[in-house]
């Protein structure tokens, strides 16, 4: 195993103004409860949950609302206890800004949790997948900001390294760095759970070097746990470090190649909070039901971290921190290298916010069109994924899709260093996210026209079924009459008398019945 | 002198009975390009390009009679993958054959109004209305085109133009705005 002093980097990154100092002032602030908590059904990467609730349904803290849809996806349950009030669509935290189908709960107050049986230290004599079973009816997604389900990732398959990523490189964002301060010794006993799962040899926990008491705290930690399974990596301060490709290649030195998977490497990587939302679901049979949130920037009155249940509105959490400034300007979820706007604070909390960044109206600004590429190069110098920017943004511009996948497009990870360094302030990423989003659309029309071509040959095939049995029907028919009309000879007569005898005979035998019916029928009346 | 006419008319006979056997043994049936340009149609089968589906537009742009601008479904895309695929200019889409529409659109049946005639069923090119004679008649929409061939036949008007709204799910990014703010040098 690789001495914890050798490390590796990656091409490009930037190094940035952190204002981390912004929010890392005070400790974890709890919300206070609100009164109506919206919860969607879509938290997560991969397929929409479904409901198992339904309006007028009396929910309990705990209580799982919507199962899985399928193997790529997460259960969702109730922040608190009270009543269901309805499911419908509701403006969501997406960069499309579109809504999406809800649970709306209104709280009683009351705090009724569901029963709960906890494992506890008896974790050591489970099997891996009857927990991988508990974090996945726990709802668990990763909570560094992609909410993937979590325990589709924990394969017992060929690991030998956990790596716990505190890296938290993008500035303003802090939620991972005082978890690790104030609840260090709960995030390492999750990491223990997830080893046991995946028959991890060792942890290596990766801080970045502008937060040594979070580095304090953990050594501390590790120091009260005699197994010798941790070890604290501390790297350089360098944007986007924490991306998962990104701090594989840092710690182990190996990159991650294309379309492949870190299990492959024999790594697997897991965000803090997921590790310490794990330790709840083993030793309190928690869901995933909270997290914490960074509140911050210079359009916030008060920021620091909170500790929120999922589903609450975030105008609360403004509240909660002060309130909006004066001079405040756009609402966005996430850092100021991924995140996105938002039009309204009516929005609900979810499991992938890490942060709500308020941004102050700049002095002296002025509206003006981005300025042309001037094929300068230095979007190329600064990609984490070694992709040529300058390219994928001609061919996006020009929507040449088989170019832009020759240039790996849907390698870009959208870290926003690209965009950054850019002279011209060449909205790159959104080029990207456009080429992308087109593309997969374009995919999806591919795969609908291929179904409505099958089912036009069958349509077609059908009619044609259907005009050769008929003519098969009425060819027989003719035959048979004209095979008919050969035999005619006195035959026909009395075969002609017979049909009609058999006809008043069934008629006759019909009436009797009949009249039998009615017979019985009056005898019962 | 002599020699070199005959080897070399040798060479030309043995080089033509190949071709010509190649030309029997490996004759392809049908016209394949036929199959690539219909690969790269919306399957909408609706007729606006004036033939009766698209694997008939497909054969007749395969034979030259008909443009490749003819599909309105196929919009803007399919006309610069068929400029591509048959190495022709890209042309805007003819008018005549109607617009490109904003969203995807499917139809749906106003139950209180259906009269259960069979009519719309026995237009629709990809079987995507459910029902029988008397019966209630539904659309089912995850197979519904849009091509609207069933609007036409039904006696009561009761079948009606939805459209298809996007979904976090199949959303479309737009082309960045050209616009930013930018803050000024003091």
């Amino acid at each position: 195993m690789k001495q914890t002093e050798e490390i590796s980097k990656f091409d490009g990154g930037l190094t940035l103004v952190a204002y981390k100092h912004l929010s890392t002032g005070s400790t974890i602030s709890t919300m206070e409860q609100s009164k109506t908590y919206i919860i969607p059904l879509q938290q997560h990467i991969g397929v929409i949950s479904q409901p198992l609730v339904k309006p007028g349904d009396r929910v309990l803290k705990g209580q799982m609302l919507a199962k899985p849809g399928n193997m790529i996806s997460a259960a969702i349950h109730s922040p608190i206890s009270g009543v269901v009030t309805d499911i419908k669509e509701h403006d969501v935290p997406h960069i499309s800004g579109l809504p999406d189908q809800c649970i709306f709960i209104d709280n009683d107050f009351k705090d009724e949790w569901i029963e709960r049986k906890p494992l506890a230290d008896n974790y050591n004599q489970s099997t891996s997948s009857s927990l991988r079973k508990i974090i996945r009816d726990a709802g668990i997604v990763g909570l560094g900001g992609a909410a993937f389900p979590s325990s589709v990732k924990q394969t017992e398959m060929n690991i030998k390294t956990l790596i716990l990523n505190g890296v938290e490189c993008e500035p303003y964002i802090t939620c991972d760095d005082v978890l690790m301060r104030e609840r260090a010794e709960e995030i390492l006993s999750g990491a223990d759970i997830i080893g046991h799962i995946i028959k991890a040899r060792q942890c290596i926990i990766a801080i970045e070097d502008n937060k040594p008491e979070a580095i304090k705290a953990i050594q501390t930690a590790i120091e009260k746990d005699s197994t010798g399974f941790f070890k604290v990596q501390v790297i350089p301060t360098i944007y986007p470090s924490g991306g998962e490709k990104q701090l594989i290649k840092i710690i182990t030195g190996k990159e991650v190649p294309k379309s492949r998977y870190p299990a492959e490497l024999g790594v697997l990587c897991h965000n803090v909070a997921t590790a310490y939302a794990i330790y709840r679901a083993i030793y309190f049979a928690e869901p995933l039901i909270s997290r914490i949130t960074t509140v911050t920037g210079h359009g916030v009155a008060q920021p620091q971290n909170i500790e929120v249940l999922i589903g609450t509105p975030m105008s609360s959490c403004i509240k909660h921190c002060g309130g909006y400034t004066d001079d405040s300007d756009e609402l966005i979820m996430g850092g100021p290298m991924m995140g996105f706007s938002l039009n309204s604070d009516n929005i609900p909390i979810i499991k992938a916010t890490n942060c709500l960044l308020v941004t102050a109206k700049a002095k002296n600004t002025q509206k003006q069109k981005h300025l042309p590429c001037i094929r300068c190069g230095k979007c190329v110098e600064v990609c984490p994924v070694r992709l040529l920017p300058q390219q994928l943004y001609w061919y996006a511009s020009s929507k040449n899709i088989e170019r832009l996948i020759e240039h790996h497009l849907f390698d870009c990870i959208e870290c926003g260093c690209c965009a950054y360094v850019c002279p011209s302030d060449i909205p790159l990423v959104q080029y990207y996210r456009f080429a992308k989003t087109t593309i997969w659309q374009q995919e999806r029309e591919r795969k609908a026209s291929d179904i409505a071509r099958q089912r036009h040959e069958f349509h077609q095939h059908r009619l044609e079924e259907q005009k050769r049995e008929r003519e098969e029907r009425l060819r027989k028919k003719r035959e048979m009459l004209k095979n008919k009309s050969n035999e005619k000879t006195s035959d026909d007569k009395t075969s002609k008398q017979a049909a009609i005898a058999e006809a008043v005979a069934r008629a006759q035998a019909k009436k009797a019945e009949h009249n039998k019916k009615k017979e019985t029928e009056n005898k019962t009346d | 002198m002599f020699t070199v006419i005959i080897t070399l008319a040798i060479i030309a006979s043995v080089f033509g009975l190949v071709l010509a056997y190649s030309a029997i043994r490996f004759k392809v049936e049908g016209d394949p390009v036929v199959d690539k340009i219909d690969a790269l149609l919306p399957q909408t089968q609706c007729g606006q390009c004036t033939y009766a589906g698209c694997r008939p537009y497909a054969e007749a742009i395969a034979k030259g009679e008909a443009d490749i601008n003819q599909c309105p479904p196929g919009g803007e895309a399919t006309i610069i993958a068929l400029a591509d695929l048959l190495d022709v200019e890209v042309k805007p889409l003819n008018a005549e054959h109607g617009e490109v529409k904003t969203l995807p659109t499917v139809v749906r049946i106003d139950e209180q109004t259906c009269i259960g005639c069979t009519l719309c069923i026995q237009a629709c090119p990809v079987d995507a209305i459910l029902g029988a004679a008397k019966q209630m008649h539904t659309v089912i929409e995850a197979e519904c085109t849009g091509c609207n061939l069933c609007i036409p036949p039904c006696p009561v008007d009761c079948i009606h133009i939805v459209e298809v709204k996007p979904t976090v799910r199949n959303w479309t990014a737009e082309l960045p705005d050209v616009e930013f703010v930018a803050p000024v040098a003091s």
